[in-house]
């Protein structure tokens, strides 16, 4: 043969892989509002900076007939690109050879990319649209997955893990999703749930549809396993890329910085917060009267909605914000914003994101249902992961910060860098109608008119003890500031922690209360 | 935001004004336990019921068995008690928190 023979073979070898599963199932694939494995990675990155990995792989099994099939790339496609210049790693399983299920060498290539992004330490984008385990290949299938679990877990806080769920991922499937850092669903294409609809029918007697049982919209709001719903797969494309603006690139770099913006001028600091501490505000506006170009991205924003979390800028430097949300359960404490707290924490510490925390709480929520759901354990998570980070730590205390809560808000107590506090914070064990009836329970009792004595007994401990010059007198806050010039002093802040250093004790690893 | 209608949540004896999430209205309210219901614990199917109204029973007495999941679940008597009614028969397909027995002390 001669080279010119050679390279049309290898082109035409080439054009039949990159036919996926055929003209058919493409078809198919896109009747469901879907995009083929290849136009999802060419959505992601960098025009042209695409590179794909063993096209020729092919699956080696034999059982039940599997010789005298033919599945291109096995059914994922891997490779290397860059966004916004920068590169990362990419998989997408391909539905349209047999169902996007996972054999051994499908598994394979997929390690084989993982493996690789952890080496060269670059992120890396998982796109999951598979039917699950190949059957006929059995216990290798099982193999297969175990592995990508085990590499997901050694790359975590090594370099970012991305999931993009585009169509369905079950059984054990979802374990990888759900042991990497952002999971991306898309309304009525992704599906995620260990046992489906049928199994649940059979099993329980209940009657559930696929979208109920695990659908976009239930991860993104009820079970809290999705960070980003998107309407569209190109807006969840667009979501991945901004995403990637705001995180390093790997546990020894710094998140890119960008040129320093100002807020946008509709955001007026001294105009959002209500005085009286029982009213609500969006505290989401807060962060946007300080984050540079009020650019706030987000996360889980459907998900134990009274703890916002996200990233944003300040002065050109990527910041992760957690601030109590009034707006939604008065901003208390529970189970599922512990849990959502906890973790985007430890990921802004694992990656060197200064964590700036607006702190407006009453305390945690009461009841038998959070009691019996483990919120001692899950309200621990905010504890440990506050605590254990050693990034830049900065506090604000925007209004209450009552008993547990004022602890576990990132207070000087857990190693708070710098403590600020807005003239209206009430730093206080509890609010001063509870303590006030507490302490002067006997007086109020005793009193010729009690209501009218309880109600002085609330000003006068509201007045002497719920304000922020207490705690700043013992030194627990650093400043009381004024409104305005929060943005100025984040901003110095992180300048003067640029060279931060912690000493923690050696240990293998901590035992956080998972 | 002028238009939320805002539910009240009390917190330490304070009320303050805020909304509500879905997952939180629909929350499992709780109710304190009556003992002497005996309800199914998982859906299932009743293979046997080893007692009659009226019977008296001691704890740890085997009252039916429930198949579900492939197992015969025996369930028994929390206490001594006596059978005040049975809810169910044999062959009987149950989804799960369906009162079976009840008893009376």
């Amino acid at each position: 043969m001669s080279l010119k023979r050679n390279i049309l073979d290898l082109r035409k070898r080439k054009e039949i892989v990159l036919q996926g599963g055929g003209e058919e199932a493409i078809k198919k694939q896109n009747a469901m509002g879907k995009l083929t494995a290849r136009e999802r990675i060419q959505g992601i990155v960098d025009a042209g900076s695409f590179h794909e990995y063993d096209m020729f792989v092919e699956h080696q099994s034999k059982d039940f007939d599997m010789d005298k099939k033919v599945l291109h790339g096995d059914g994922v496609v891997i490779g290397t690109g860059t966004v916004y210049g920068e590169p990362v790693a990419v998989y997408a399983q391909d539905f349209t050879v047999a169902g996007g299920s996972l054999g051994l060498m499908h598994a394979r290539k997929i390690t084989k990319i993982m493996d690789h992004a952890i080496k060269m330490r670059m992120p890396i984008i998982g796109i999951n649209d598979s039917g699950g385990a190949r059957i006929q290949e059995g216990v290798d299938s099982l193999a297969g997955y175990g592995e990508i679990f085990f590499r997901n877990t050694m790359a975590s806080g090594v370099i970012p893990q991305l999931s993009v769920i585009l169509g369905p991922c079950a059984g054990g499937a979802v374990y990888s999703p759900a042991l990497t850092d952002f999971v991306f669903v898309v309304d009525n294409i992704s599906k995620m749930f260990i046992t489906g609809p049928e199994v649940v029918k059979t099993v329980l007697g209940e009657v559930v549809s696929m979208e109920d049982l695990g659908g976009a919209r239930v991860h993104a709001a009820i079970s809290g396993n999705a960070h980003f719903f998107a309407l569209t797969e190109q807006e969840c494309f667009e979501q991945i890329k901004k995403l990637l603006t705001f995180i390093p690139w790997n546990n020894q770099r710094k998140a890119k910085a960008f040129p320093a913006k100002p807020p946008k001028p509709e955001y007026k600091i001294n105009n959002i917060l209500p005085a009286d501490p029982t009213q609500p505000y969006d505290v989401r506006e807060i962060i946007m009267a300080v984050a540079d170009d009020s650019d706030f991205m987000e996360i889980q924003q459907d998900f134990a909605q009274n703890i916002v979390i996200g990233f944003g800028r300040i002065d050109g430097e990527t910041v992760g914000f957690v601030a109590n949300q009034p707006l939604v359960l008065a901003g208390v404490l529970d189970c599922d914003s512990a849990d959502k707290a906890g973790r985007f924490i430890r990921f802004c510490d694992a990656f060197n994101i200064p964590i700036v925390t607006f702190e407006d709480m009453p305390g945690y929520l009461p009841g038998v249902e959070q009691e019996h759901m483990g919120v001692i354990r899950h309200g621990a998570k905010v504890l440990y992961a506050y605590s254990e980070a050693t990034v830049p730590k900065i506090t604000v205390i925007l209004r209450k910060a009552y008993g547990g809560g004022y602890i576990a808000m990132n207070s000087r107590h857990l190693k708070a860098d710098f403590m600020f506090a807005w003239p209206t914070a009430e730093i206080a064990v509890m609010g001063p109608e509870g303590a006030a009836n507490i302490i002067f329970k006997k007086e109020i009792k005793e009193s010729a008119n009690p209501e009218e004595t309880r109600k002085q007994k609330v000003i006068e401990y509201r007045e002497k003890f719920a304000n922020p010059y207490v705690a700043a007198s013992k030194g627990y806050i650093d400043s009381v500031i004024e409104p305005e010039e929060t943005r100025m002093l984040l901003k110095h802040s992180i300048e003067v922690s640029s060279n931060k250093t912690v000493i923690v004790p050696q240990k293998k690893h901590g035992i956080p209360p998972f | 935001m002028s238009n939320t209608k805002y539910e009240k949540l009390q917190i330490d004896g304070v009320e303050y004004k805020t909304t509500f999430t879905s997952k939180w209205i629909n929350r499992k309210k709780w109710e304190e336990p009556n003992l002497n219901l005996i309800e199914s614990h998982i859906p299932g199917t009743i293979l046997n019921i080893n007692v009659k109204e009226g019977q008296e029973v001691e704890a740890d007495d085997v009252l039916l068995t429930l198949q579900a999941m492939k197992m015969n679940n025996k369930i028994t008597a929390p206490f001594s008690a006596k059978i005040k009614k049975i809810y169910v028969k044999a062959g009987d397909q149950i989804a799960k928190d369906t009162l079976m027995i009840e008893l009376e002390e």
